[in-house]
């Protein structure tokens, strides 16, 4: 009896007890993600590159428009980087403050490749979804259009945007969005392929739960995986991009300026002892690829513990 | 009793299209269920057992409504589910509903408990104030012995027998009327297996429900049916109460199953005579003609290829020309043969 009793209390006890908090999917992956050395560094790399992106322009001691008029047209002796006169990365051919065109030309480039990337996870995820969740004849022209679209060589058409409606932030964007988001709603509808034939989603479709409803609560939430992943990859991508268009003359317009359009010019005078024109541009570039490389690498491995 | 559900003739052919074959070139057909009727009572458990690939999933889908099918299955009402538009069909959802074969994957592993237990509600009753049906979650997780406390776990986090309760506790939260168990425990530990079954019995007897109980042996079955139908190749072999069933069977088919599940007294199991089944079930695309069993009856005669049996004989209906117990001699001749 007395056990009995003991057993009943402790039964009803753990009855009342306040509800167990569960450790969800994403939970998991969050602590694998934080264990990963790489990652971590990509992160702390990402974060700080942000963060200067934000408020370097706090510490700037000249603007990013202003010419220093005192070192103009003798830049290779008297615009090197240095503490004394405020030019901490030095200064560009014009006589601007490096360090100021730096922050604004970050702003920039992480603008393009975050607005790209997310443009691409928006569009393609629900474009891929629709697709693969519905199939059949819709899913048949759906993807068609997409093969099509795939086979115009973008770079070409994007040249040829800006060329014919001038260069401006606006077309830039449009441009980048237009093709970004193929390849993702690719990923996506395969995945959904895959998931709309399991057995969670033939219960929730017996049920009678509308499509709608099934595509948003059953099927993009276990898809966010892959995009996640894709879409971190995908931010240096449309960096890079955008650096290409500007390397090449076509990108943002002054006064505005990119990573690319940075190192554009630090290119091209190189050979007269500038250096630190090409290098802190580059510098930041190369860092943030890295940083999202890494990143993207870390949640792809804390996401599908299976793969390794 | 009266009939919750009429089943007609039902039939669900897939057409096939062979990889790569011109678009004009007519596809194969495949006749997963071939022409199928029965009868459920209120409140009466139908057992439907069938070799892997005999279509008894793909029954169980299209009387759900997830594959089209053709024929009739008359609900209690008179209303034909088959031939209703999906919108007409939402009201019954509510009253059919189904547990499904793999715990684990029938759980949507990014939801928690509630929200997997609580969809059917949501989707349903959506009047419903929040409060309330965290309140039926609660309750419906007490009923299929789950601690109502974990309602904020992911499927993940528990064991195959729990995802299966979790997997009934959301067919039941609408109150059905019929449940579709297609092979709820064939995924399951041996040990597990007998506590979700004996839930499934309690749970029937308590709300009374009817139930339609697959699996590929007939083992399993015997304790929760008060009918079983025997399917092979889309086709009715059998169909007779349980103690009919077992006790007499009288399709050789049905007899070949039953020698093959075992039987705890080690005795009986010692002398009993397992009737092996030669060669492969053939392929449903190109089923034999006349009794579809034939290939792998002992008994088949010329007449077999030539007719197709009807499933007769009231109560305990067999389709079969020959019907009966089988003899030594067509024992002997079917050991001969496997
Ligand atoms: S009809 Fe003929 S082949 Fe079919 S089960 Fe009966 S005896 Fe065997």
């Amino acid at each position: 009896m007395v056990i009995d009793q003991q057993k009943m209390q402790s039964l009803s006890a753990r009855m009342v007890e306040a509800e167990v908090k569960g450790r969800s999917p994403w939970a998991d992956a969050r602590r694998r993600f934080f264990r990963n050395r790489a990652a971590m560094l990509g992160l702390t790399i990402l974060v700080l590159v942000t963060l200067f992106a934000l408020f370097g322009g706090a510490f700037a001691q000249w603007s990013n428009e202003e010419l220093d008029f005192s070192v103009m047209g003798r830049v290779a002796e008297l615009g090197a980087p240095s503490l004394a006169n405020g030019h901490y990365f030095g200064t560009d051919n014009l006589g601007r403050d490096l360090y100021a065109r730096t922050v604004q030309g970050t702003q920039i480039s992480l603008m393009v490749g975050v607005v790209g990337a997310a443009i691409a996870v928006i569009v393609g995820t629900l474009y891929g979804a629709t697709a693969g969740y519905i199939g059949g004849r819709t899913d048949q022209i759906m993807m068609r259009a997409v093969d099509i679209l795939m086979s115009i060589p973008y770079m070409f058409v994007l040249i040829l945007l800006l060329v014919m409606f001038g260069r401006s932030m606006s077309m830039l964007f449009l441009g980048i969005g237009l093709i970004s988001w193929l390849d993702m709603s690719r990923i996506v509808r395969g995945q959904t392929l895959s998931l709309k034939n399991r057995e969670f989603v033939e219960a929730a479709r017996a049920t009678g739960v509308s499509s709608f409803r099934i595509i948003i609560r059953h099927i993009v939430p276990n898809l966010l995986g892959v995009v996640a992943v894709y879409a971190t990859l995908l931010v240096p991508l449309m960096i890079l991009t955008e650096s290409f268009i500007s390397f090449l003359g076509l990108g943002v317009q002054e006064p505005l300026t990119s990573w690319g359009a940075l190192i554009s010019e630090g290119a091209g005078t190189m050979n007269y002892g500038t250096l630190w024109q090409l290098a802190f541009p580059l510098f930041f570039f190369v860092i943030t690829l890295f940083g999202f490389f890494f990143v993207g690498d870390g949640l792809r491995d804390a996401l599908d513990p299976k793969e390794r | 009793m009266s009939d919750l559900l009429t089943v007609r003739d039902l039939r669900v052919t897939f057409s096939l299209r062979r990889e790569g074959a011109m678009p004009w070139a007519s596809p194969t057909l495949l006749r997963a269920v071939n022409g199928v009727d029965f009868t459920l009572r209120a409140g009466e458990t139908l057992g439907i057992v069938g070799e892997s690939g005999c279509g008894k999933s793909t029954l169980a889908r299209a009387l759900i409504g997830l594959v089209p099918a053709t024929g009739q299955a008359e609900w209690i009402d008179g209303r034909d589910l088959l031939n209703l538009t999906p919108r007409q069909m939402m009201a019954y959802r509510q009253d059919i509903q189904m547990v499904f074969q793999d715990p684990l994957a029938s759980l949507n592993p990014r939801m928690t408990v509630g929200q997997i237990i609580a969809e059917p509600l949501v989707t349903h009753r959506p009047d419903l104030p929040r409060a309330e049906i965290r309140e039926r979650v609660r309750a419906m997780m007490e009923k299929v012995g789950l601690l109502p406390n974990q309602i904020n776990r992911y499927p993940h986090e528990f064991s195959g027998g729990q995802c299966q309760r979790i997997g009934i506790a959301r067919a039941l939260i609408v109150e059905p009327r019929l449940v579709i168990c297609d092979e709820p425990v064939s995924a399951l530990d041996v040990s597990i297996q007998a506590q979700v079954i004996n839930l499934l019995i309690r749970l029937q007897k308590e709300l009374g429900l009817s139930l339609i109980f697959i699996a590929h042996d007939l083992s399993v079955v015997k304790h929760v049916s008060d009918r079983v139908m025997v399917l092979y190749l889309g086709k009715v072999m059998e169909l007779a109460s349980a103690s009919d069933l077992y006790g007499s069977p009288q399709h050789p088919y049905t007899q070949a199953l039953l020698s093959a599940v075992p039987v705890p007294d080690p005795t009986v199991e010692a002398a009993r005579t397992i009737v092996p089944l030669k060669g492969d079930l053939p392929s449903p695309m190109n089923p034999p003609s006349g009794c579809v069993f034939r290939t792998r009856c002992p008994r088949a005669e010329a007449r077999c290829a030539a007719e197709v049996p009807a499933l007769a004989g009231g109560d305990h209906a067999v389709a079969c020309h020959f019907p009966g117990p089988l003899t030594e001699a067509e024992i002997a001749r079917a050991r001969e043969v496997a």
